[in-house]
């Protein structure tokens, strides 16, 4: 690891004044991303802002039929809510599913949006969820917010201060896991809502995204037999060792129809 | 039997310190004046070194050092040697490429060591590393195992003509021929056995410190093998005269064989300590134990079996490919050859056996013994091939075994390969486990799993394995460079605890509380005042270490030995001042008595006695502390047959296992609790092996599985309860009656796992590891 200076701010305002200061600045969340980065030599910032002293960030509020997760609110905490576990069930066994329970008591959903891996869990949740994304600067909609391999549309120095999730009628996710690291090799995560069904898929492709072809199958016929001949394109699957793109494609159909049948 | 004696499941004493984080492990011992060290290692799989600039790097902040290749050389340390000679088929030994410590002119896998910063904190020195501008010129690399002999391949070196180590012929190949050419049918198979990173939990490290006084060097270091290593690194390193080098292997945390070898960085640093005059800590990280550490297994192997019209194995062929890596670790052309062919006969009467090995260098880490050595090797290829036989020939996978087991009153057994079976009874082990595993009822599980979607299937593994490493002289025999017996002291003190001195070493076996057990059952003396000392060449007399499943096998009977010399020895101080004959003196449970008489005198006021001996029979040494060799007679033969049960879903390919039962002949047990841990562990190493972990090279010879985030390791959710048994026989070599069972599992399970799979899904073979994606082809391909 290379030098750096820490600050440990008590207000988003502030965080957001020192990041904008620096150098070369980051924001550290549950540093389960980054600090392995920087141990490993491959992230060497200026100056690194915790975001955990900032109480704002933390916590979540069901309010009618919105559910605000704080940009803070560790995987765990989600995954043990009573609220979550009630209005969004999908979304608390999503959480308490990510990694192990060392990653899961640090990593922070704002640091696994912000991060966006393309094998992570929540970014299927918020764009299947048709969720918000709340910065210190505007809204963002779930569907918009992810742009492309680590890419999100935050502009630099912005910072997530929560997550609303609509409730659905219904939801589920289902995740084929890596072996090794146990992020998604492919996930699906499948909405009924008031305005029709919702899919969104992570890990097949370098950016989870909206998967309307089945969104449109599923208006239809809101079960696992309409997308029996789903065909996720091969072409633009994710491959690697552990799963080739082929194998991702059927896959993407298998956890899909999963899903469904679990929101039945 | 004593509450605390041989067969009581005791609980582990060293349980207390790991438990409570109390435990000293290399990295927790810091001393005075202290460095730190970096290992600067290469970023390319082959290439030349053109030049080594340091300066900017010495210049640096911090820096004590920065060496390299070059003086090394110049202090005439290194290079690294291969302890066991393999005669090729030219009658040449096996070549050997120079191994120097630190990279002379090439490197030849990645992460292969080229120079050691030393800094004042290890910030600094990595800091230091990355000024060090190494000029490389990138070369091809070779990193496939099947391909590294072929055609037209990058030559790695020179010594090594078509990158090939050995080529290893052995056996009848006229005879062998013959009942092929005249067999009922003839069974074959071809399969990989997958490369594996041993991965201890505990990376390697060393804290090398140098007394200019007495111009000593002291190694604190992650080791299995504290003598062997202070042996290798003095006679062959010129590290240090034997007698002014001590190696202190303290707490460890695990080693699976990835801490035997006299590896580059252990070496370097002692060398270090003693050039800057200053002790130099190095702690290996996660990253530097999966580049540089010797990996385990890697094997390209086809093999045949010739059968009769009834299914009995009348020869079988054997052609095997293994990578060695880039460079020759300590133990490594032993492991395909020694330990890997003679065990091809496994638990079959198999007349004629005719192997061939084809050892191939590689631009990829060394490859030397992991948890079980060769023997998985070959049991994997054997298991495999005889339940392809039995699909040939319509048996079920249970009786064709039981056709060709040797029988058990045909032991001692010579079996075509070298080894002679002392003792056994596979029958009775595959009729144990088949009981416990409830065989007979597979077929409604099977029924009741399709009804569910998934495929059920059963899977057999009957393994024998050669531990108890080693009688000295056969591996003498065989071009091993050392003796394989094992020292034990057995010391009273004047109060009447005692310590127990042992030449193996503990890291995670729990020796601290077996052999207390053994000294307790055997002097009476109450277990909690025997303290096992293990791991300092500078405090135990002597030793060989502990791999090979041999600590308790050949180190127990050390001990063993020591304890009758004390009884013996206490029999005439006793009878001394009992004013009995010797003869009439008996000796139990810790008490020397006058046959026939109520006098008797314990063990603890003999030892007293001979430390204070002011009334003692003429002519006997004072003291009361004895030393023991033991050199076996014979390797030991643990045997056992494991049957595993999957779960398969078609949709995804996911494996699950739904059953397992281990049923093993380790002899007698001291400790069923720890033997039982052992198979356990055992058994998830080779589920690891079976289903998750593959280390794999690209084409370019970069590591790809460099990370847990990559490189799969089995968890507690990887694997069911177990259904564990015993079917012991008594092994007539081994004075204790013990055969060893630390790596049975992981010879084991893999074989037991994949034939499962195989069955279940229908297919002739499915490769290692079987990942959800391999069985979801496989289940394709045999729809
Ligand atoms: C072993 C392991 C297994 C894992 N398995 C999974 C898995 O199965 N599924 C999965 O989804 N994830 C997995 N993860 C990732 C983990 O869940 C974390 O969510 C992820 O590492 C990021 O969260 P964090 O809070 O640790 O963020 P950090 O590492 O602290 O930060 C990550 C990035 O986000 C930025 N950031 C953090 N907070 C904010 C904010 N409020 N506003 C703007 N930017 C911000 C940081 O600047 C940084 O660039 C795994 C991680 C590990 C180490």
């Amino acid at each position: 690891m290379y030098s750096f200076s820490y600050h440990r701010p008590a207000s988003v305002a502030e965080a957001a004044n020192l990041i904008a200061n620096a150098a070369d600045g980051k924001l550290v969340a549950g540093g389960q991303t980054l600090l392995p980065t920087m141990k490993h030599r491959l992230a060497s910032p200026s100056d690194v802002i915790d975001l955990g002293a900032i109480a704002e960030l933390g916590g979540i509020v069901v309010n009618g039929n919105i559910v605000t997760i704080g940009a803070m609110t560790p995987h765990a905490e989600v995954a043990a809510s009573g609220e979550v576990q009630e209005a969004i069930p999908a979304l608390a066994a999503l959480a308490g599913n990510i990694g192990d329970p060392a990653v899961r008591n640090r990593g922070t959903i704002g640091g696994s949006i912000a991060n966006n891996d393309p094998a992570a869990d929540y970014p299927a949740a918020v764009i299947a969820l048709g969720a918000t994304v709340r910065t210190n600067r505007r809204e963002i909609a779930g569907g918009d917010f992810f742009t492309g391999m680590f890419e999100t549309a935050l502009e630099e120095d912005e910072i997530i201060v929560a997550v609303d999730f609509p409730r659905p009628e219904a939801a589920a996710y289902m995740k084929f896991e890596n072996p090794a690291s146990r992020y998604a090799i492919v996930g699906v995560f499948i909405a009924r809502t008031a305005g029709g069904a919702r899919a969104a898929v992570t890990g097949a492709t370098d950016c989870a995204h909206r998967a309307y072809r089945m969104e449109e199958a599923l208006a239809k016929d809101f079960s696992p037999a309409a997308l029996a001949d789903f065909q996720a394109p091969v072409d633009r699957m994710n491959a690697d060792i552990h799963a080739s793109a082929e194998y991702r494609a059927h896959l993407v159909r298998v956890m899909a129809q999963r899903a469904v049948a679990a929101c039945a | 039997m004593r509450e605390q004696g041989i067969g009581a499941s005791v609980r582990r004493k060293e349980d207390q310190r790991f438990l409570l984080g109390k435990g000293r492990y290399t990295d927790d011992i810091n001393v005075a004046g202290q460095t730190h060290a970096y290992f600067l290692r290469s970023p390319h799989a082959h290439a030349v070194i053109e030049g080594i600039d340091t300066s900017a790097a010495a210049a640096a902040p911090g820096v004590v050092a920065v060496l390299t290749g070059d003086d090394l050389a110049a202090d005439g340390i290194g290079p690294l040697i291969c302890g066991v000679t393999v005669t090729s088929d030219d009658g040449e030994p096996h070549r050997a490429p120079a191994h120097p410590a630190l990279a002379q002119g090439k490197v030849n896998h990645v992460g292969d060591h080229v120079a050691i910063v030393i800094a004042e904190t290890l910030t600094q020195a990595q800091d230091a590393a990355e000024l060090v501008d190494v000029k490389y010129r990138p070369l091809p690399a070779v990193s496939s195992t099947g391909d590294a002999a072929g055609e037209g391949q990058q030559q790695i070196h020179d010594v090594a003509p078509n990158n090939v180590c050995f080529n290893w012929p052995f056996g009848d190949k006229a005879a062998n021929d013959e009942a092929f050419a005249s067999a009922h049918k003839i069974s074959s198979i071809e399969l990989t056995n997958n490369r594996m990173v041993t991965n201890p939990m505990e990376p390697r490290a060393a804290l090398g410190e140098y007394n200019s006084g007495t111009e000593e060097i002291t190694l604190h270091m992650t080791t299995q093998n504290p003598h062997v290593h202070r042996l290798v690194l003095a006679a062959f390193n010129q590290l240090a005269p034997e007698h002014k080098l001590r190696v202190v292997g303290p707490d460890v945390g695990g080693g699976f064989g990835a801490k035997i070898f006299v590896y580059a960085e252990e070496l370097v640093v002692g060398w270090a300590c003693r050039k800057i005059n200053r002790p130099v800590k190095w702690t290996g990280d996660r990253s530097e134990a999966f580049m540089a550490d010797a990996h385990g297994r890697d094997h390209v192997s086809r093999a045949e079996m010739a059968l009769d019209e009834n299914g009995g194995f009348l020869a079988m062929r054997v052609h095997t490919t293994a990578n060695l890596g880039a460079y020759l670790s300590t133990f490594s052309t032993m492991v395909p050859s020694y330990l890997y062919a003679f065990l091809l006969a496994g638990q079959y009467a198999t007349p004629l056996i005719y192997s061939e090995v084809k050892a191939v260098f590689t631009n990829t880490a060394p490859v030397d013994a992991s948890r079980g050595a060769g023997r998985p090797e070959a049991t994997y290829l054997l298991e495999r091939l005889v339940d392809v036989c039995a699909a040939d020939m319509g048996l079920d996978p249970a009786e064709i075994r039981r056709r060709n087991f040797i029988p058990k009153d045909a032991f001692p057994y010579q079996t075509p390969v070298v080894q002679c079976y002392d003792s056994g009874d596979y029958e009775a082990a595959l009729d144990q486990a088949m009981e416990l595993a409830d065989y007979a009822g597979f077929a409604a599980r099977a029924e009741e799993a399709r009804s569910r979607g998934k495929l059920r299937g059963i899977g057999f593994s009957s393994y024998v394995e050669a531990c108890g490493i080693a009688p000295s002289a056969a591996v003498g025999q065989l071009g091993g460079g050392v003796g394989l017996w094992e020292s034990a002291q057995v010391r009273f003190n004047p109060t009447g605890n005692v310590q127990v001195f042992t030449g193996t070493h503990s890291h995670g076996q729990g020796h601290e509380t077996t052999f207390a057990q053994l000294v307790c059952d055997q002097l009476g003396v109450p277990f909690e005042n025997i303290e096992v000392i293990h791991g300092d060449t500078a405090r135990t007399q002597f030793g060989m270490g502990t791999y090979g499943s041999r600590s308790l096998a050949v180190g127990g009977v050390a001990i063993a030995k020591a304890c009758d010399k004390l009884i013996a020895k206490g029999r005439k101080i006793a009878a001394h001042a009992m004013e009995a004959a010797e003869g009439d003196i008996e000796f139990a449970d810790g008490n020397y008595t006058v046959a026939g008489t109520d006098k008797s005198m314990n063990i603890a006021e003999v030892a007293f006695t001979a430390y204070v001996p002011h009334n003692y029979p003429e002519g006997v040494e004072p003291g009361f502390d004895e030393n023991a060799f033991f050199d076996p007679m014979n390797f030991s033969f643990p045997a056992g047959t494991h049957i595993c049960e999957v779960e398969v879903d078609p949709d995804t390919g996911e494996v699950e296992i739904a059953d397992y039962t281990a049923v093993d002949d380790f002899g007698r047990l001291v400790n069923p609790m720890i033997v039982e841990g052992q198979v356990h562990g055992g058994i998830v190493h080779g589920i690891g092996q079976a289903l998750l972990e593959g280390c794999r090279y690209d084409s370019d010879g970069q590591l790809v599985t460099a990370s847990f985030m990559d490189y799969a390791m089995p968890r507690a959710d990887n694997a069911p309860d177990f259904r564990i048994g015993y079917a012991p026989t008594d092994p007539p070599h081994n004075p204790l009656g013990v055969k060893g069972c630390g790596e049975a599992g992981a010879i084991g399970a893999p074989p037991a796992v994949i034939n499962a799979i195989a069955n279940a899904i229908g297919a002739r073979h499915v490769e290692m590891p079987a990942t959800p994606e391999t069985v979801w082809r496989a289940c394709q391909s045999a729809a």
